[in-house]
């Protein structure tokens, strides 16, 4: 007979709560430039470690160091730092616009801007995302007009959704961006379908799954990995670890050990950690990932370490779970002023420069709202038709809805 | 022309589909190589390579996931659930994604797939291999549903779904895979080789989706069927000896009203009958149509025969399933009615 104690249930919770002093400890922080840049050929075993650590290009100093350092040019910086700052801005005024009760719900980047702005300018014309909502950076850096973005938001007369997503829920096949899915996980194995498709049709173009660190508990997550794995899809498969899901704390997610990157070890697929606040760090990871699928090497899955510095959206408290002063706490810092420092450090930029362009881009920013704005917003101005209701559920209307839209007075 | 069996009809729809258009993809647990557990899609990968015809992980999310990706490429995935009680993993995807995207994105992407499996009793299956599932996806906006009943139906319906430019769950009767059952299960199955719509063209055709097909003409009585009950209707009718008029849906959704309400109201009788159990099963959407459109011609209230409202039992298989006793008694009682 086995003598034991009676059981009990382990119940992850986060180090610190409301009141208490932020704690990242536990975060550890590999020295920038110390990561290998290993061959994009190299096999997942050979790696192992890199699902462990953090790949980090820019030191405290601002300095790019190390084998991830040199994926792009000062210009091609700066045109980052402008993605950031612009996706930065979006959110600041639509946050605004919602609290004036013109949308009904926004959801913020703060803190993440780096992943999607730094990401999308790894991938080439025709690649497809299957993003979450939040990844507006891969419109903003792919240019994607901000007044269309807040039509969407609106849900204006010129919203291309007509009316029938929820806010943020963009959808763009020439910006090769997936339409969104509020629930969570679904779009993973999709992206690794597409991708699959590619392949099979000898195409050129990979795909990009997006996933936050919570959602990875949804059994699609697995799904997408198990097909990924066996198809030796030309997909990358992007983690967004910014700590919370909602209130939760990733922990409950992930469980005590190993990392979100280490899920990929188990289906042979090459894992790395990367710091989501250093745009030269996501934007080398990316490529790497990226020329992989290209060559036909197969997957890659990608863990971004971030913060999610604002609200989960419009309709949550932060403040109601996780010390105040948390995100200023967080050890891998700001990624836009990481990037404007860098490129100070280099000569490429300065405190005035930064601070005119900020001005511009608000400027650009409130100019696109005022266009948005004058076909209306979700609760004033122009609509999309209530006709709009009944169109697009099929290619062609069925007469169920026919008569359903007739009743209607359509 | 040749005589086909259901499988047989279904394997030379994907056939033709995968040799009219190289998009046309088959994959799903065991389709591969061996063919498929019912062995719908053997040859198809020795014809047209792994890449078109290819065994998947046990994973029907993932299977209904990558095909919606597929899809969204520019690909026709033509997938199997082994069996309809297996695509409850799947119905995430099915009526969240794949029914949704062409709404939700304005027609920025589109999802033409079309979502294959065995359905319903007869084979003691058991409640594992047995169920109906029809209602489940007739209520969700943007899928389509069809239910062939015989082989040469089930091509052209099948050759429709697969270029039709929206998801389509295709659920075939296993019962019927050999022959045209008519529910009583003492007797001998009766080969589609000896029945007029086991013979199906070797070549393309289609069958409109959406249209239904008056299987008897009749004036006392109109029996709403799909599937298996097709022919279980027929056989009531026949034992019964009243002169009902069979319609055979096949589309359950869109569903072809048109043909229901002129048989009703010229008979002014209606009874509905499916495997599926009874509460919120697809009789109550044909019965509350009828209601509505044909009340003033009913001579009786429209009665429904179904599965009872528990699991399908596995060693009183032919107590569950409706069979020509059940029937003819309900064609009995709105006839006195």
């Amino acid at each position: 007979m086995v003598d034991s104690a009676r059981l009990s249930l382990h119940v992850p919770e986060p180090a610190v709560r409301p009141g208490g002093q932020p704690d990242f400890s536990n975060v550890k922080i590999a020295k920038a430039g110390s990561v290998p840049r290993p061959e994009v050929d190299v096999a997942s075993e050979d790696i192992r470690d890199l699902a462990y650590s953090i790949i980090r290009v820019l030191n405290r100093d601002g300095e790019a160091v190390g084998p991830w350092a040199g994926s792009l040019s000062d210009e091609a910086l700066l045109t980052g730092l402008r993605d950031m700052m612009k996706l930065r801005a979006f959110d600041a005024r639509m946050l605004m616009a919602q609290r004036q009760g013109k949308t009904s719900f926004y959801m913020q980047h703060l803190g993440e801007e780096a992943v999607s702005c730094a990401f999308r300018k790894a991938l080439e014309k025709g690649d497809m995302n299957f993003p979450t909502y939040r990844q507006a950076g891969l419109l903003i850096a792919d240019d994607y007009p901000m007044v269309e973005m807040m039509n969407q938001i609106y849900s204006n007369e010129s919203d291309p959704l007509r009316g029938r997503q929820l806010p943020i829920m963009y959808s763009s096949k020439e910006h090769g961006f997936f339409t969104i899915s509020g629930n969570l996980a679904t779009q993973y194995v999709q992206a690794v379908g597409w991708a699959m498709a590619s392949a099979i049709k000898n195409d050129s173009r990979i795909a990009a799954a997006w996933i936050g660190d919570g959602s990875t508990a949804e059994s699609d997550f697995h799904s997408a990995l198990v097909f990924a794995s066996t198809y030796k899809a030309p997909v990358i498969l992007n983690i967004v670890n910014n700590q919370w899901a909602i209130s939760t704390f990733q922990g409950i997610a992930r469980g005590g050990s190993g990392t979100f990157a280490a899920r990929g070890l188990g289906f042979g697929i090459p894992a790395l950690r990367v710091d989501g606040n250093d745009y030269l760090a996501v934007h080398a990871v990316a490529r790497w990932a990226a020329e992989r699928a290209r060559r036909n090497l197969g997957p890659t899955l990608i863990e971004y370490v971030t913060y999610r510095v604002g609200a989960h959206s419009t309709s949550d408290d932060p403040s109601a779970y996780r010390p105040k002063t948390e995100s200023e706490a967080w050890p891998l810092g700001d990624p836009v002023l990481r990037l404007k420092k860098h490129l100070i450090v280099k000569g490429a930029w300065s405190e005035e420069r930064h601070v005119q362009a900020e001005a511009e881009i608000m400027d650009e920013v409130i100019e696109a709202q005022r266009q948005a704005e004058a076909h209306g917003t979700l609760h004033a101005g122009g609509r999309p038709s209530v006709r709009d209701i009944f169109e697009g559920v099929y290619a062609e209307m069925p007469p169920h809805i026919r008569r359903q839209r007739q009743k209607a007075g359509y | 022309m040749a005589r086909m069996t259901m499988i047989e009809a279904v394997r030379s729809a994907m056939d033709v589909s995968m040799a009219r258009d190289d998009n046309v993809v088959v994959f799903g647990e065991d389709v591969g190589y061996f063919g498929g557990v019912f062995r719908s899609t053997q040859g198809l990968q020795a014809k047209y390579g792994r890449t078109r015809c290819f065994d998947t992980p046990i994973s029907e999310s993932g299977i209904v996931g990558t095909a919606i990706g597929m899809a969204a490429y520019g690909l026709k995935p033509c997938v199997e659930i082994q069996f309809a009680d297996y695509m409850y993993p799947a119905y995430d995807q099915l009526t969240q994604e794949a029914a949704r995207i062409r709404y939700r994105s304005n027609g920025d992407f589109t999802c033409p797939i079309v979502v294959r499996m065995p359905t319903g009793g007869g084979i003691f299956g058991g409640q594992t291999h047995s169920q109906s599932p029809e209602a489940l996806f007739t209520h969700v906006c943007g899928l389509k549903v069809i239910v062939p009943s015989n082989p040469y139906d089930a091509k052209g319906l099948l050759i429709a779904a697969i270029e039709d430019p929206d998801p389509v769950m295709f659920l075939e009767p296993k019962r019927l895979y050999n022959g045209p059952f008519d529910g009583h299960h003492e007797r001998p199955v009766t080969p589609w080789s000896k029945h007029d719509l086991g013979e199906v063209p070797d070549g393309h055709y289609t069958i409109p989706i959406g249209k239904a097909e008056v299987r008897r003409a009749g004036s006392a009585v109109t029996v709403v069927a799909y599937g298996t009950m097709v022919h279980v209707a027929l056989a009531a009718a026949e034992d019964a000896g009243i002169d009902a008029e069979v319609i055979d849906l096949r589309s359950l959704l869109p569903l072809d009203l048109d043909t229901i309400v002129k048989s009703v109201s010229k008979t002014g009788r209606c009874v509905v009958v499916h495997e599926a159990t009874l509460t919120s099963g697809f009789g109550a959407e044909v019965a509350a149509l009828v209601q509505e459109h044909c009340f003033y011609h009913l001579e009786a209230p429209v009665v429904r025969v179904a599965g009872w409202d528990t699991p399908y039992p596995h060693a009183q298989e032919w107590d569950y399933f409706p069979g020509p006793g059940r029937v003819g008694r309900a064609l009995a009682e709105v006839m006195e009615a």
